[in-house]
């Protein structure tokens, strides 16, 4: 096995993985019952799949071009930093406008 | 082994657009359409990043990044006008 073959093993990887963490959010966001819930499908999974898929890519572009490649680095950081503070707006303006939620939450969302 | 694995993770990515896109459709409240545009922005980002690897070129980053800056000031800017009615005070 060369090692060409091994580092396309490692991106395929990192590729599935972060397009199935993608689908996983999704599906929470289509499928939970109310919109507290349904929140955090995209604020955690598909942040975390778009960090799997950055990844495979980083290591896809070190090994097949001369050189580091860290473009994928600075959207990561930006997604990470964004999704928390757009998903707290989002849920701030769900409180605001009173937002029903499912008779079975104990602690209440407000 | 990327041959098979790209289009399996590319089929995934579209699946949770249009997942996102049912969820935009149907939204029974403005905050859900809200964040499901947002995640929409995110898959497309992925799904960008995958076709550059597809492609073998670099030149889709600057797209996803465009797309993931102007992404996150409009999710903001929608939260702000539910929240105040306005978006610049």
């Amino acid at each position: 096995m060369t090692d060409n073959s091994i580092v396309e093993i490692i991106t395929a990887i990192f590729l599935l993985i972060g397009g199935l963490f993608a689908l996983l959010g999704s599906i929470g966001l289509a499928r939970l019952p109310d919109f507290y819930m349904r929140l955090h499908g995209p604020a955690k999974a598909t942040t975390l799949g778009v960090g799997g898929v950055l990844i495979g890519s980083m290591i896809f572009f070190s090994t097949h071009s001369e050189g580091f490649s860290l473009h994928e680095l600075l959207i990561t950081l930006f997604l990470f930093i964004t999704a928390p503070i757009s998903a707290h707006m989002v849920a701030k303006a769900a409180l605001h406008i009173h937002l029903p939620y499912v008779k079975r939450t104990r602690g209440k969302p407000w | 082994m990327l041959v098979t694995a790209i289009p399996i993770a590319m089929f995934m990515v579209s699946l949770a657009i249009v997942l996102n896109l049912w969820r935009l459709v149907i939204g029974p409240s403005l905050p859900d359409r809200i964040i499901a545009l947002d995640t929409m922005y995110i898959n497309t980002i992925a799904l960008l990043i995958i076709y550059g690897v597809y492609q073998g070129s670099a030149l889709y980053f600057e797209a996803a990044l465009l797309i993931a800056v102007m992404g996150f000031a409009g999710t903001v800017a929608l939260s702000k006008y539910i929240l105040r009615g306005d978006i610049i005070e």
